[in-house]
């Protein structure tokens, strides 16, 4: 009888909520760090070598390749799993935890890739490079969101107006120039913000089904035109715009490891250091952006004090127009050199997410941007590397790690006050 | 268009029938219709290339060509939507069975096309009124599809009686996962459904086509593609070949009035309406949120599930890797059309069902891209959720604007 | 000398209403003027015209003897008009100096904010006028009467010579109203001229120069404090002889209802917000729940109706254990509860009244059989609910967002009180109502208290408290600090104790086991 009582004490007393929530992530941990070790270990030879390389031409210095034994590295990887699950189940890392399941993530990617790459060699600083290239559109849409949701107009149409971006740019392109190009995206983009502020601003129709609208609309169009007019052979000449090519910054360019990854590639992605640089400023640092948060945070409050509510979202909307216009360029202008159908795959909503999980923050979405980039980098690596795993279930990889981000940030962090709703001035 | 005015005291019938119709939120609903036709009209004039030559020469040829493009693309659409109405007549009048079969083709293909609307259509609406927006419908309906189908070739032996509710019912249990993750993450994490359900659409994409290019592999095909269901998971089909009318059709109908009747009937769709409209409210009232969202949610995606299955086991029975729809997005035109009601929604479907079905024929006829399709639908929400809009093109009045009754103090009641 | 200020004629028409009717109206230099009508008389849109929010349909203003046309709160605050809104503007998540700069910001260098020069203004303007407030705290984590505060040193920046004042003390504990009033006289000195809506009595007998009465839009009577009385102001106000003073049985205590021992409650920012309280309920009896807002009422009351889970303590309804119960459970057992907040809580507003008035009931019979609804007796309730509460409505499939205040707290009452019921929590259930409709329901809670239920009353309104309750529990900083008997308490013990400091004089009142020292 009293064995049994003592049992049953035990167990109320492991399975007690908030002593689970300290130590199942400490298992978790050691499982990972297990399975490193037995199932990725045992796939490899004992002999095989990984080689990250760090060297992509041009640097001032060449850092040697990074050769070691595949079964090290893992064996390494795997006890740092184990050793920060164990850590977890006796102390635990309590208010860090979420901070220790991104080193997990990170260990455990690295863990795929020193696995992946047994045998062969793996450019890592090329690897981070296409971080940053896939990074630009997402983290330049997620700025255009901010633009407009931190004057408390929602923008679930930023797809959209990508989707014309980079057809505008691409056919415009064609016909005169790249910066011809740019500019039509940029106007196309503003003219459906243009629609899109009318109908939440004027007609007080609801964000979401006014953007969807333009999404559906944008998509539509643009799928159409392409129809019509780019797929017969005769007139692909409206369809060749070329890209940007890549410009190394003179001096930044040559640091070893940072410089091709971040100051080798072309105007898009400079552009957007320079955007998340002057969006920063102008939010939080000047007057303008002053007042623009504030129509997204009590529009009332700001009304009665003099700003002007309705044009500083007639702006907030264009302004974000225009970005996500630019934004849809870079697929064609910045990237292909042509338009196709299905460019931006759904890119503008995980700018969303990015904006978010950046908590409305340029800075923020710069970084958010880069998880996302580094998603779809690592995508293709894993793929070039004949990983085991199908090369669409890689894919699915960024659309996933939207939905975790997004519920695992959403709650913690608040957006605009007044975001979403129309401003109702009662009279005049 | 002004009102004639009538004398003090006697209004006439016709302008009472005016202003009554001018408030009319069907008038809204049939002018924005109109109105979408209009606009897709002038796209459809501004980039043929004809026109503009037309134009060159003079603005009378100008005029007609435009005139001749629009004819042209409508009337294909018409045609190919409901069939050519001067040889239906003419088939009646013969008597002649597969005469009349055919004259009747076009439409009964049609309700082939409205058929998923259907189910979609009333899985977003039901959405919708439980304040969610599901916009993937489109993610649902493929893992419906799959499971259906895979339930109907996998399962040897079976009586149709019991393989085709079998099979539905597994592609609606796997659009009800897809519509219960966003659900749970929405209630327990705040994740905001538009974008979890968007991002449950390409999963859902990459992960078809990676089960049809692999394990669900019909072996014997070169290109990826699934087995064939099995002949004892076939919608019942009509008429013979060609005509693919099946008994999905009315699965569909069937499905809409039961959504009308829990929607508007019961308890549940009371629970559901209130939480849609009000969540304070409902937790004041003792419903339970979590619980009514997440059902929302999951029966969504099981509705939408249905239309994916209904699809694999009654039209094209295997599914191949070209895998885009479409229905996903078109089906929020079409409850918002339908001012998300049930009942509304049969007959939106049935708008947009026909749209499709035509707009086949219209490509290969009159050259228009089936895309033309999607930009009337966005044109129709645009009217459709800014009725000034159309209030100020037609001149309509306003709806009566409720008066406030008045407060008691001015009623000089004494206490 | 021309008035500082002069309306005339001022006209302003909203569908359905006639809100500002040729209104006339001076303002003295150097004078505080109290603009008295109760709610819905036009005090707020006539004020909302001269802030410029509004355009007058017909009317002139005149400032120091000129016209001014005044299109927009720029206008106003460039004519030296600054208002004080009920609602604060205030946006929580900025700091003091980006509040009060907004609109009017120092920059540097073209548009660069200078927060630095800003911070140093406001801080002047806070010693001027002994306001102590501190340009870098965030507006979110200030109290309620530093908030306001703020308010003020919004108007001081921009020069504001005119001070419109929106029922500024709704939201005061009896002496930080006293506070604000020695504030008001301070401006008045240093030049400024105050006017001051209110439909407070007493307060405007206290704290004005002269009093113009409004109703109906109109002006209705002007007088001075020395030459009014509350009971003609109140005359004045409503147009008919009003009872101040409510007549009440005496109390005819039955069973104990509700226990509440030791409740502790945290709120979403994990702040402990209500701290062990507890107290008793019988029935027959209403415990009027006294305090400032935002000392824990509103946090309590959804503890015992189940809609908050409180982190300790125990909560027992008829005998029954409800501290962690769902609120259809509390309901089920005889609770009514009139929410704070009628039109987020209490009613979907885009429903008609039908269904409003089953929103708790509809599961049940004769309402619904199963799971189908029995839409026959649903609307049959409604009609005879309508009756016998006398909602004014033009059917019973009217959509409840058209109907008035008064009419949508009665459906709400209509609701809650056709059930058998035990134990009524009504929280600030007359806020905003015409006094026709606070004088309605006061009755039905008496009535419902006659006949042997238990009411807890939670208010902000020390009137309505003291008119009402048999026993009056003062909440501070989540705590009750004391429980006394209705009538052995003046209205001033009452706000001392809001404000955290018991009497000590008057030892013998206190009631609950506690202290004696002054608690701050």
């Amino acid at each position: 009888m009293k064995s049994s009582t003592k049992n049953q004490n035990w167990i109320t007393k492991v399975l007690d909520p908030a002593r689970l929530r300290q130590w199942l992530p400490g298992v978790l941990f050691i499982l990972v760090g297990i399975f490193i070790k037995l199932v990725l270990n045992e796939a490899v030879e004992a002999d095989a070598l990984t080689t990250f390389t760090t060297n992509i031409n041009k640097t001032s210095i060449q850092i040697p390749n990074f050769v070691f034994n595949t079964r090290f590295g893992l064996d390494l990887i795997s006890g740092l799993c184990a050793g920060i699950g164990i850590y977890q189940i006796l102390r635990g890392f309590k208010n860090k935890l979420t901070m220790i399941i991104a080193v997990m993530g990170i260990l455990v990617v690295f863990g795929f890739l020193v696995w992946g790459a047994s045998g062969t060699s793996l450019s890592f600083t090329g690897m981070l490079a296409v971080m940053v290239i896939r990074s630009v559109p997402i983290t330049i849409g997620a700025l255009a969101g901010i633009l407009c949701e931190r004057a408390g107009i929602i923008n679930i149409a930023i797809e959209g107006m990508m989707i014309a971006g980079a057809f505008a740019g691409a056919v415009v392109g064609s016909i005169f120039n790249l910066w011809a190009g740019i500019l039509a995206a940029i106007m196309i983009g503003a003219l459906l913000a243009l629609v899109h502020a009318v109908l939440s601003i004027k007609y007080k129709v609801d964000q979401i089904i006014s953007g969807t609208m333009i999404n559906i609309f944008s998509t539509g169009l643009t799928s159409y035109l392409y129809i019509k007019f780019l797929q017969d052979t005769e007139n692909q000449w409206l369809n060749e715009s070329g890209f940007f090519r890549p410009m190394p910054i003179p001096g930044l360019a040559k640091i070893p490891v940072i410089g091709p990854i971040f100051f080798d590639h072309n105007l898009y992605i400079y552009a957007m250091y320079i955007l998340v640089a002057i969006l920063t400023i102008a939010l939080f640092k000047t007057k303008w952006g002053l007042r623009h948060r504030s129509v997204g945070e009590y529009p009332k409050a700001a009304d009665t004090l003099g700003v002007n509510v309705f044009r500083t979202r007639y702006l907030a909307c264009l302004l974000s127009g225009m970005v996500a216009g630019f934004a849809g360029s870079y697929f064609s202008l910045g990237s292909v050199g042509r338009f196709e159908q299905t460019m931006t795959a759904g890119r503008g909503f995980i700018a969303l997410a990015a904006m978010i999980f950046g908590k409305w923050n340029p800075l923020g979405a710069l970084q958010a941007g880069m998880l996302f980039g580094f998603a779809e980098s690592l995508t293709t690596k894993l793929s070039l590397l004949n990983f085991p795993i199908p090369a669409e279930v890689l894919l699915m990889l960024p659309y996933i790690i939207t939905i975790i981000v997004l519920a695992g940030v959403v709650g913690r962090s608040r957006g605009p006050a007044a975001a979403g709703s129309a401003y109702e001035k009662e009279s005049l | 268009m002004t009102n004639k005015k009538t004398s003090d005291g006697k209004r006439n019938f016709l302008s009472i029938f005016y202003e009554e119709l001018s408030r009319s939120s069907l008038t809204i609903i049939v002018l924005s219709v109109i109105s979408g036709f209009v606009m897709g009209g002038i796209l459809v004039i501004l980039t043929a290339p004809e026109v503009y030559k037309a134009f060159g020469t003079s603005f009378v040829s100008g005029l007609s060509t435009s005139w001749n493009i629009v004819a042209k693309t409508y009337s294909s659409l018409f045609l190919g939507a409901i069939g050519n109405p001067a040889r239906i007549a003419e088939a009646l009048g013969s008597g002649d069975r597969a005469l009349i079969l055919k004259a009747f083709t076009p439409f009964l293909e049609s309700l082939v096309v409205t058929t998923p609307y259907l189910f979609t259509g009333v899985a977003v609406a039901m959405g919708f009124r439980a304040g969610l927006f599901n916009i993937g419908a489109e993610g649902q309906v493929l893992v419906g599809a799959i499971a259906a189908g895979w339930a109907g070739w996998s399962f040897t032996g079976l009586s149709p009686w019991i393989h085709v509710p079998l099979a539905m019912l597994i592609g609606a249990l796997a659009g009800g996962l897809w519509g219960f993750v966003p659900g749970f993450l929405k209630v327990k994490t705040g994740a905001h459904e538009v974008i979890t359900t968007i991002m449950m659409n390409y999963v859902a994409y990459y992960l078809i086509y990676y089960l049809i290019a692999a394990p669900l592999r019909d072996p014997n095909e070169v290109t990826p593609k699934t087995p064939w269901v099995l002949e004892s998971a076939h919608l019942f089909r009509f008429f013979p070949d060609p005509i693919r009318f099946h008994f999905g059709f009315f699965i569909a109908l069937m499905v809409a009035i039961l959504a009308w009747y829990i929607l508007f009937k019961t308890t549940w769709g009371y629970e559901l309406r209130t939480v849609g409209l009000n969540p304070n409210a409902s937790r004041y009232a003792g419903m339970n949120i979590t619980v009514v969202t997440i059902a929302a949610m999951a029966l969504s995606g099981a509705i939408a599930g249905m239309a994916g299955a209904s699809e694999i086991l009654g039209v094209t029975w295997r599914q191949s890797q070209a895998l885009a729809t479409g229905y996903g997005f078109d089906s929020i035109a079409l409850a918002l059309l339908a001012q998300n009601h049930p009942l509304g929604v049969i007959l939106t479907a049935l708008l947009f069902g026909f749209l499709r079905s035509g707009s086949r024929v219209m490509q290969l006829s009159a050259g228009t891209p089936v895309y033309i399709i999607n930009i009337l639908q966005a044109f129709i929400i645009l009217f459709i959720a800014a009725p000034a809009i159309i209030r100020t093109i037609f001149r309509l009045k306003q709806p009566a604007a409720k008066e406030a009754p008045l407060p008691i103090s001015l009623s000089e009641k004494k206490s | 000398m021309p008035p500082i200020l002069e309306l005339k004629g001022i006209t302003k028409r909203f569908p359905g209403v006639l809100a500002n009717d040729h209104i006339n109206i001076k303002l003295e230099k150097g004078e505080i003027l109290a603009l008295l009508g109760e709610n819905g008389a036009g005090k707020t849109t006539l004020m909302n015209i001269l802030y410029g929010l509004y355009k007058p349909d017909e009317g002139e203003i005149f400032i120091d003897g000129k016209k001014v046309e005044i299109t927009s709160p720029i206008d106003a605050i460039r004519s030296g008009i600054g208002m004080v809104h009920q609602h604060f503007m205030l946006i929580p998540v900025f700091t003091v100096t980006e509040n009060v700069m907004l609109g009017e910001e120092y920059t540097k260098y073209g548009g660069f904010l200078d927060r630095k020069k800003a911070a140093d203004r406001i801080r002047e303007i806070s010693e001027l006028y002994k306001l102590n407030v501190n340009p870098d705290d965030l507006v979110e984590n200030l109290p309620v009467g530093l908030q306001q505060r703020v308010e003020i040193i919004k108007l001081l920046f921009r020069n504001a010579d005119i001070l419109i004042m929106d029922e500024p003390t709704a939201v005061l504990t009896p002496q930080e109203v006293d506070e604000l009033f020695n504030i008001l006289k301070i401006l008045v000195e240093q030049g400024k001229s105050i006017i001051f809506i209110t439909h407070k009595l007493r307060e405007v007998m206290e704290c004005s120069d002269r009093i113009e009465v409004i109703r109906l839009g109109k002006v209705v009577g002007s007088t001075t404090p020395a030459e009014a009385s509350p009971g003609k102001l109140a005359t004045m106000m409503v147009g008919r002889e009003v009872d101040l003073i409510l007549e009440k049985n005496p109390c005819n205590l039955c069973e104990t209802v509700l226990t509440v021992e030791k409740l502790s409650v945290r709120d979403t920012l994990n702040r402990t917000v209500v701290d062990g309280v507890s107290f008793e309920l019988n029935g027959g009896e209403i415990l009027g729940i006294a305090g400032v807002q935002g000392n824990g009422q509103t946090e309590l009351v959804r503890a015992l109706t189940g809609l908050r889970k409180p982190t300790s303590g125990k909560i027992t309804l008829l005998g029954k254990d409800v501290s962690r119960s769902n609120p259809r459970r509390i309901t089920e057992l005889g609770t009514a509860h009139i929410p704070e907040d009628r039109q987020k809580d209490g009613l979907v507003l885009a429903s008609p009244i039908t269904e409003n008035l089953v929103l708790n009931t509809y599961f049940h019979h004769p309402f619904s059989k199963g799971i189908v609804l029995q839409q026959l007796a649903i609307n049959e309730n409604a009609t005879e609910l309508i009756q016998k509460f006398d909602v004014r409505t033009p059917g019973i499939s009217t959509l409840v967002h058209s109907l008035s205040g008064g009419n949508q707290q009665k459906v709400i009452i209509a609701r809650e009180f056709s059930r058998p019921i035990k134990l009524l929590i009504a929280s600030q259930p007359t806020r905003g109502l015409d006094v026709g409709s606070i004088e309605y329901i006061h009755d039905r809670i008496l009535e419902k208290r006659d006949q042997g239920c238990a009411v807890l009353l939670v208010s902000t309104e020390l009137d309505e408290i003291m008119q009402l309750a048999d026993r009056i529990a003062v909440m501070f900083r989540g705590k009750i600090l004391t429980i006394v008997k209705a009538g052995d308490v003046t209205k001033e013990e009452l706000g001392l104790m809001m404000a955290g400091i018991i009497p000590t004089v008057h030892s013998e009142i206190v009631d609950s086991t506690k202290t004696r020292e002054l608690v701050t």
